[in-house]
């Protein structure tokens, strides 16, 4: 694992956009500890569509909120380009979150009481430069239905609104936890293709959480995750469209 | 609007009924806070407004006889702006349908023009002729209690002789805001008036003619009132003064302060209780409604909204609510006081309103209402903000229910399932529980102690008329007489039992306390008039000391042992010491008890004595009253029947008639308790309960697992209620009790029972909206809910 991290950072001549030592998570104390994350070292380049894929309970997720800056590591450093996000205090790490990241939720989080322009605005609020809202939900082809609300929405329909919130602040990196699991496969596909136009008209880094490991096909790198630890890290040569990964 | 606003509109708009229900508790204790502020407020202003309009003086001198010229030297006293000489006497009105005659005091006004300090406010008629002796004007309240209007006559005796007087106008006087008969302790229209006649016709009647028996002087508001009384006193001394005393120790005024001080002080402790059981339901609701948001939060803040905005947004949030239903209450208050104040200025007389709220009462209310709301929910996103978004985001880890004690387990085995799951669940989250069992019992508590205080109120009247005093006649003399007539009473055929009692006016002094009231002379082991002790046993007098009520002891600082300093404010004057010996439970007045051989000694006119209460066969009593009326020493005749209806319609109508608004405040918010206690239940529970109709459970097991919470919660709080129910009651029984009376702090069961009963039913009627909610729930969408 290490050697393979590594190789990553020889070889890779792109600047990295996450950077992870010794990473560790630990829930609950004494009998009752989970040890989420044994270890973790990794290297993450600027602009790649980066899959997670791993069984659930394998540490992804957790990794994924601590890069995001949505928890904090037991042990361990991350740096976010140059910036160690383990020493930043709370609302430092808002400010991350607020000026870099953008998440989208397998549960979609919508707020139940807002619309879909709604729900993208409460994040071009705050943001820097934000896109218009309307044209983050165009993006992500909803731009017709704007006004609805989630309960008017279908699944699909909802997880794209995630999305467009997501990315309408313009995000350095975009996290997904798993963004199709709660989608059919054609409106997963949809979804997909969204996450990759953002990453090629954006330059975003996107990461996705899955343990759908037909997702890996359409990413640049693919970090197979286990038991807390990485367990193997994949470059793909050729990646593949959304529209021909099999389901 | 930002879309948090936006988010903060619609989620306010979704749960409508609940926040409605918790701002109307809110409203019902500010209501009761502004509305009695502003009645206080009100009547204070109306009757500083009124004194001063008709010029009502600050120091009153009776004198027996003082030849006009006085009053120039009473006017050019330094602080002295204004002084004015008049004639007063008693009189006794008969009127042709009463067997009773009637005291009444005349008052002399000037010939022509208005009296220069205590003008009336004429409200019908004209005045009178200076040149017809027998025109006068008539109390407007005495007139109204007997239908007499201006051109009707009535018959009076003034100093022994008997006229027939005609009334030209009726009026009303700041003077008499409150008409008590001499020696009485509660104003009854009908059974005393006041007469204005001329100068003239009144120094004619009483031998006054050119001379006058009581000054009236004003004084400027930063004057010495004691230094003008002591020099009043001294120029009035060789004209036989009576001693001067200022406008607080003025009959009509003491007992409307009185009562605008017991009002106040009820307002200073009752509403502040309602609000702060409404400000605690506030602060839990809150509470657990931001707790139910905490993964809308983790999101929020996921975007990267610091703890502050997200903070501000749910502060706006619970804001909202507090200030909407301290604004609500804030209205309700003002339109609440502005339909009592009527009521009150019926039963003070006062001739026109000032309506004055009481800003402080709406900061205070405001104020309260925020800090309570925001306590509770900034409390609760303190515990939030400490969690990461990520750890906020996923539901709350399912409470540990493992750790059930050995006990509860053996009893769990012996119940079904939804049974167990009620138990679990009050047993692993106490707190949560604690604060609704807290609540319910807190309105529990409010509902016993307004029961407890109408009960409180009843057994003031009924100790007073039932226990102390047991005759049904109080017979007057017009002066002290010798005690002879006691017999000659007695011999007027139907009266049963007669007992005699000497009545003084006098001023009690210890150190810087004094009092000014008098003193009951009575017989050493009375049968009709008692003296209590606080087992309502008779108490024997001793043979020399003094025994005092307890709220003149408590006025006047004293306890038993000390010696007291007694100025006799009749016949000889002379000053007194004597020990008090006692202490007496009086519910009614701040009376003051001595042998009635050892008082007439003192005072010098052994054996003459000033009353004689009788009872008597009711058969006779219109014979009786007959033979009463009929002799010249009698001043007065008083039934008890009469007193005890007088006074129970001015509590009904004075500052206890709040106690009713106040019940139904207390019932309205111990209901929201319940209702806003089973509401959160419900809403916490949702999830859970649509699970559990999706495994199968019936309706009525679902029902019974929600409800069977709220019943054990509520049949909990019921005994903890009746312990803080009484506390409560001791605190609202001392901010109801005054100088005029006092509401003992009584345990009756029944009122617990009733307040019992009372939280059960509004248990049982939001149980009862709840499982219509629980019927109706749609199951699907009940399980998709995240919040």
């Amino acid at each position: 694992m290490d050697r393979e991290a590594h190789q990553m950072t020889n070889e890779a001549d792109k600047p990295f956009a996450f950077r992870t030592r010794g990473l560790t998570k630990v829930y609950g104390e004494g009998n009752a500890a989970v040890h989420a994350l044994r270890g973790v070292d990794l290297e993450i380049p600027s602009g790649e569509i980066v899959v997670l894929l791993g069984p659930s309970g394998s540490g992804k997720s957790t990794l994924l909120n601590i890069i995001g800056g949505l928890d904090r590591a037991t042990d361990g450093d991350v740096h976010f380009q140059d910036l160690c996000l383990s020493d930043l205090p709370d609302d430092k790490l808002t400010l991350y979150r607020r000026n870099h990241v953008g998440f989208v939720f397998q549960f979609y989080n919508l707020m139940p009481s807002l619309t879909a322009r709604e729900n993208v605005e409460l994040v071009t609020e705050i943001a820097d430069h934000p896109l218009a809202p309307e044209d983050a939900l165009a993006l992500v082809g909803l731009a017709e239905r704007a006004d609805h609300f989630p309960a008017q929405l279908s699944g699909g329909e909802q997880q794209r609104v995630a999305i467009a919130r997501a990315i309408a602040k313009q995000p350095t990196v975009l996290f997904c936890d798993e963004p199709t699991g709660a989608l059919d496969s054609k409106t997963g596909k949809v979804v997909l293709k969204v996450l990759r136009d953002i990453n090629e008209q954006l330059g975003a880094t996107v990461l996705i959480v899955t343990h759908a490991a037909s997702t890996a096909a359409m990413a640049d790198r693919v970090i197979h995750f286990a038991d807390g630890r990485i367990r193997e890290v994949v470059e793909n040569e050729t990646k593949r469209d959304p529209d021909e990964i099999e389901w | 609007m930002t879309p948090l606003d936006r988010k903060l509109a619609r989620d306010l708009w979704r749960i409508k009924g609940q926040a409605i229900a918790i701002a109307m508790v809110i409203a019902t204790g500010v209501t009761l806070l502004v509305m009695m502020a502003g009645v206080v407020n009100s009547l204070q202003e109306t009757r500083r407004v009124y004194y001063e309009r008709n010029r009502l003086g600050d120091v009153f001198a009776p004198v027996k006889r003082a030849p006009s010229h006085v009053i120039r030297k009473l006017a050019a006293l330094p602080g002295v702006s204004a002084a004015e000489g008049r004639i007063t006497g008693s009189a006794l009105i008969s009127l042709p349908s009463l067997d009773l005659p009637l005291r009444a005091i005349a008052i002399s006004l000037p010939d022509t023009g208005a009296p220069r300090l205590n003008a009336i406010h004429l409200t019908d008629g004209r005045r009178m002729d200076p040149k017809d002796a027998d025109e006068i004007i008539l109390l407007n309240s005495f007139a109204r209690a007997h239908d007499l209007k201006p051109g009707d006559t009535l018959s009076a005796t003034m100093n022994g002789a008997r006229r027939t007087l005609t009334i030209v106008g009726l009026a009303q006087s700041p003077e008499y805001l409150y008409s008590v008969a001499p020696g009485e302790m509660i104003s009854d229209d009908s059974r005393f008036g006041v007469i204005w006649m001329s100068r003239t016709a009144l120094a004619a009647a009483f031998d006054m003619q050119g001379a006058f028996n009581e000054a009236i002087l004003s004084i400027g508001r930063s004057n010495n009132l004691q230094a003008t009384l002591d020099r009043v006193d001294r120029i009035l001394s060789p004209y036989g003064g009576l001693g001067a005393y200022g406008l607080k120790d003025l009959t009509s005024n003491r007992f409307v302060t009185e009562e605008i001080e017991g009002m106040r002080s009820s307002a200073r402790v009752v509403p502040p209780l309602f609000l702060a059981v409404a400000a605690f339901l506030l602060n839990i609701v809150i509470s657990r409604m931001v707790e139910a948001e905490r993964e809308q939060i983790g999101l929020i803040k996921s975007f990267g909204y610091t703890n502050g905005e997200v903070g501000l947004h749910y502060f706006k949030f619970v804001l909202i609510i507090a200030i909407g239903g301290a604004l609500l209450g804030c209205l309700g208050g003002i339109a609440m006081g502005r339909a009592m104040m009527p009521l009150y200025l019926t039963y003070y007389k006062f001739p026109m309103l000032v309506f004055r709220l009481d800003p402080a009462s709406f900061a205070t209310a405001i104020l309260t209402s925020i800090a309570a709301a925001s306590a509770g929910g900034l409390l609760v996103l303190r515990k939030v903000f400490a969690l990461t978004p990520a750890v906020a985001m996923r539901p709350p880890a399912p409470p540990d229910y493992s750790t059930t004690g050995r006990f509860a387990r053996r009893l769990i085995t012996l119940l079904d399932q939804p049974s167990r799951m009620v138990l679990r669940r009050i047993t692993r989250q106490p707190g949560r529980m604690l604060g609704s069992l807290t609540g319910i019992a807190c309105g529990m508590a409010l509902s016993v102690s307004m029961i407890s205080m109408l009960a409180g109120f009843d057994h003031t009247i009924d100790l007073t008329y039932t226990v102390m005093d047991r005759s049904d006649v109080t017979v007057t003399f017009t002066h002290p007489i010798g005690e002879t007539v006691v017999h000659e009473l007695e011999s007027i055929p139907g009266v049963i039992d007669t007992e005699p009692e000497r009545s003084v006016a006098v001023v009690f002094r210890n150190g810087v306390e004094s009092y000014r009231g008098a003193i009951t002379g009575l017989v050493p082991q009375p049968r009709l008039k008692r003296a209590l002790d606080e087992k309502s046993a008779p108490i024997t007098l001793s043979r020399q000391g003094i025994t005092l009520s307890r709220s003149l002891a408590s006025m006047l600082a004293i306890e038993p042992g000390t010696i007291l300093n007694i100025d006799v404010l009749e016949g000889e004057r002379p000053s007194l010491r004597i020990p008090v010996s006692g202490v007496a439970e009086s519910l009614l007045g701040s009376p003051a008890y001595m042998q009635i051989a050892s008082l007439t000694r003192l005072l010098g006119e052994p054996g003459r004595i000033s009353s004689v209460y009788l009872r008597i066969d009711k058969n006779r009593a219109g014979a009786i009253f007959k033979a009463l009326k009929s002799r010249p020493y009698v001043a007065g005749v008083s039934m008890k029947s009469d007193a005890r209806a007088a006074f129970q319609k001015m509590m009904d109508t004075g500052a206890g008639s709040m106690r009713y608004v106040m019940l139904i405040i207390a019932a309205i918010i111990t209901f929201g308790i319940v209702y806003n206690a089973a509401r959160i239940a419900f809403a916490e529970r949702q999830r859970d309960l649509a699970s559990l109709r999706v495994m199968g459970f019936t309706r009525s097991e679902v029902s019974f697992v929600l409800l069977g919470e709220l019943a054990v919660i509520t049949l909990a709080a019921l005994p903890i209620g009746s312990i803080l129910g009484y506390y409560f009651t001791m605190v609202i029984a001392r901010g109801f009790s005054t100088d005029l009376y006092q509401i003992p702090i009584l345990f009756i069961p029944e009122s617990y029972g009733r307040a019992a009963l009372a939280v059960l039913a509004a248990a049982i009627f939001s149980g009862w909206i709840v499982r219509r909610d629980i019927d109706r729930a749609d199951l699907v969408s009940a399980l998709k809910i995240r919040e």
